[in-house]
């Protein structure tokens, strides 16, 4: 569950990500990646991050790990770790924090991972950074992450180059590579993407097995509702470097509070739905970051823009605001009435 | 592997037996007379004829290719006439196998030339190579590393300058300056290196830098042209992502990934230049293969050309043939099959 406000018990979140902007000054002007980000995320849960290309979603998850180069990037705001800003620590602290308390999955592991050298030597590199062991031990305990990521014959394979596995074999070996040092916050971007279907369902299978597991904190980042809606417990969708909803996977899916969301979801197919003819695009693209359009950043594309009064939509920022417990969204269209909206349309289409 | 290698080498000899005959028949399409070429301008048409028939040249071409051939594996004795042999034993030279034939213009072994050449070439190449490779990769990753400051503009516009003037003018400039003029370097001069360490080295150094340093310009921007390909790879990303430091990310995954492309390049322009560094022999006047091609070139010395487009092929295939075997070694990913 989210907490907009810190909750009353003094134990800190796991992670709290507060008031995060990543701006990146360029030729052509200030693009603002990520404006404005807040969420907190528990051990054992869940996060997903929702978003078109461009929306600011990778960025933020690179800023959590610190990959942002401090000359090319401004970040502002707080990444709190178990209570430690990780935006403000030295850089060997992050470093010793990076791959060991935090660990990335990447999108296409054939680019990700390095063709010249083999898997085994790559996991091994992943921990003897945070491990004093030998190359023995390591290698062992990557032979060991191999398995337990479900790799046949890890004994062999551990000694294989990337291009020898599988686009499903590698990204198991990617998550084994990610999880060889106990990682507490586990980020994914996109891991599922260059995958076949089928493959896709294993490897979000793997990481829901692997979290109960290690009871690691795992924020998900993907453009695919259908990704998220199988393994997190809450939802950030985020439009224009913003986020513009924000609740529990069930009360986005049932319950969605956005046009943008509603948007998403219409656009993408539904077993649970009676079939219609197609399916329903958002109209236009997404925004450039570097010149936003006024006010709400979805208004050129949203249907619903006649429902408030005066110009607001074009003028008005709004804000992220409860719409009901826990679920909250960033719309000037008054909470009730989007619900009528919703149900109605959700309603003509079944 | 193995049989990867054997194959290669197998076509690398029909790829050499291909280039001599081409360099033979080649030659004789030409309409110069080779035997005209052997007497001065007191010729008679009988001592052409005599000249023509004591170096072979009135047999049909096939057959002198194949005396060529047969040469390299057993002796051959010149002029190749069993009745003139036995009346003057003492005016033959016996040429032992392998026998890259006989020239009667510089009334030497085609074998003795090139033993005599060859150490010369390699010495000015392998001075050259190890400085341009040194220097030219290393201010590459300087350049790369450093891109878009004053060092990197300043490394880009030195390797423009040295790559934009001719190998002769650069060569001069450094002879009349670092040497005769301001005596930074010792004056060039062969000296074998097992007749003195200490004075090839010195005779050696200017050489080595004027060669190397019109090859350092291509392979600084080579070099950093690969490194700033590399560095946008995500599996940097990934490198530090697993909490690696900057040094290691650069010195171990950068550089492994960034280098593997300049060893080919380095491979076959090693190759090349062992078949003659012309221009840098000339200019300071040593007596490498580069000078030996240009001048037999120029009298038609028709033994000695075929001898060293075949050197030259050697090396330049032998080269090839390394830099395959090699990448298969370095990159994974290619199989050698």
């Amino acid at each position: 569950m989210i907490r907009d406000t810190p909750a009353d018990d003094s134990r800190k979140p796991f992670l709290e990500v507060k008031d995060l902007h990543v701006h990146f000054p360029t030729d052509d002007g200030l693009v603002r990646a990520v404006d404005g980000l807040d969420f907190t995320l528990e051990r054992g849960q869940t996060i997903g991050i929702v978003g078109e290309s461009g929306s600011g979603k990778s960025v933020a998850s690179l800023a959590i790990l610190g990959l942002h180069r401090r000359s090319k990037a401004k970040l502002s705001g707080q990444i709190l770790l178990e209570g430690e800003d990780l935006l403000t620590v030295s850089d060997s602290r992050i470093r010793a924090l990076r791959g060991n308390q935090m660990a990335m999955v990447f999108q296409d592991p054939l680019s990700a991972l390095h063709p010249y050298y083999t898997i085994g030597n790559q996991i091994v590199e992943a921990y003897l950074i945070h491990h004093k062991a030998g190359k023995q031990e390591a290698r062992k305990r990557a032979i060991e992450m191999l398995e337990r990521v479900g790799i046949p014959n890890p004994g062999r394979r551990v000694d294989q180059y990337p291009h020898e596995f599988s686009g499903g074999m590698r990204q198991r070996a990617m998550i084994a590579m990610a999880l060889v040092n106990d990682p507490k916050l586990l980020i994914a971007d996109e891991p599922t993407t260059a995958l076949d279907v089928t493959v896709q369902a294993q490897i979000l299978e793997l990481m829901k097995d692997l979290q109960k597991e290690f009871g690691s904190a795992i924020i998900i980042i993907t453009h695919d509702l259908g990704v998220v809606a199988d393994v997190a417990d809450d939802i950030i969708v985020m439009y224009g470097g913003k986020c513009v909803e924000k609740g529990t996977v069930d009360e986005v899916f049932y319950t969605p509070q956005h046009p943008y969301t509603w948007g998403l979801l219409a656009s993408m197919p539904r077993m649970d739905k009676v079939r219609r003819d197609r399916l329903d695009p958002i109209p236009g693209n997404p925004p450039s970051l570097i010149n936003l359009p006024p006010g709400c950043a979805f208004n050129p594309r949203c249907a619903h823009r006649g429902e408030v009064e005066g110009d607001r939509c074009r003028t008005e920022v709004p804000e992220l605001l409860e719409a009901k417990q826990g679920q909250s969204a960033r719309c000037h269209i008054d909470a009730a009435r989007r619900a009528d909206i919703y149900a109605q349309s959700a309603g003509l289409k079944t | 592997m193995l049989y990867y290698i054997i194959r290669r080498s197998i076509a690398a000899v029909l790829m050499l037996a291909v280039i001599s005959v081409v360099t033979f028949f080649m030659f004789y399409a030409s309409p110069t007379d080779p035997a005209r070429l052997t007497c001065g301008k007191n010729c008679t048409p009988q001592s052409i004829e005599a000249n023509r028939k004591a170096l072979g040249l009135d047999k049909p071409v096939p057959v002198q290719y194949a005396a060529f051939v047969k040469g390299l594996f057993v002796e051959r004795i010149f002029p190749d006439d069993p009745a003139f042999q036995k009346r003057n034993p003492d005016k033959v030279t016996v040429c032992p196998a392998p026998c890259l034939g006989y020239s009667p213009l510089q009334t030497k072994l085609v074998t003795d030339i090139v033993k005599e050449r060859l150490p010369v070439t390699v010495s000015i190449t392998m001075g050259a190579f190890v400085l341009w490779m040194v220097f030219g990769v290393g201010f590459g990753i300087v350049a790369a590393l450093k891109r878009g400051t004053i060092v990197d503009r300043g490394l880009v516009a030195l390797a423009l300058v040295l790559y934009s003037f001719p190998a002769f003018f650069i060569a001069l400039l450094m002879y009349n300056y670092l040497s005769t003029q301001w005596g930074v370097l010792p004056p060039p001069n062969y000296v074998a290196f097992s007749e003195s360490p200490t004075q090839w080295f010195q005779g050696m150094l200017l050489p080595w830098i004027s060669l190397a340093s019109l090859f350092a310009a291509s392979y600084i921007r080579l070099t950093r042209a690969y490194m700033l390909e590399t560095m946008g790879e995500d599996y940097l990303r990934t490198a530090r992502a697993k909490g690696l430091n900057e040094r290691t990310v650069v010195m171990k995954h950068t550089l492994r990934a960034a280098l593997t492309p300049i060893v080919t390049v380095a491979g076959l322009d090693l190759g090349i230049l062992l078949a003659g560094a012309a221009i840098t022999e000339t200019v300071f006047n040593f007596q490498g293969l580069g000078r030996a091609v240009v001048s037999s070139v120029q009298v038609f010395d028709l033994p000695v050309i075929v001898a060293l487009v075949l050197v030259a092929a050697f090396f330049i295939v032998i080269a090839n043939l390394i830099v395959d075997v090699l990448y298969g070694v370095i990159d994974p990913r290619v199989r050698l099959v």
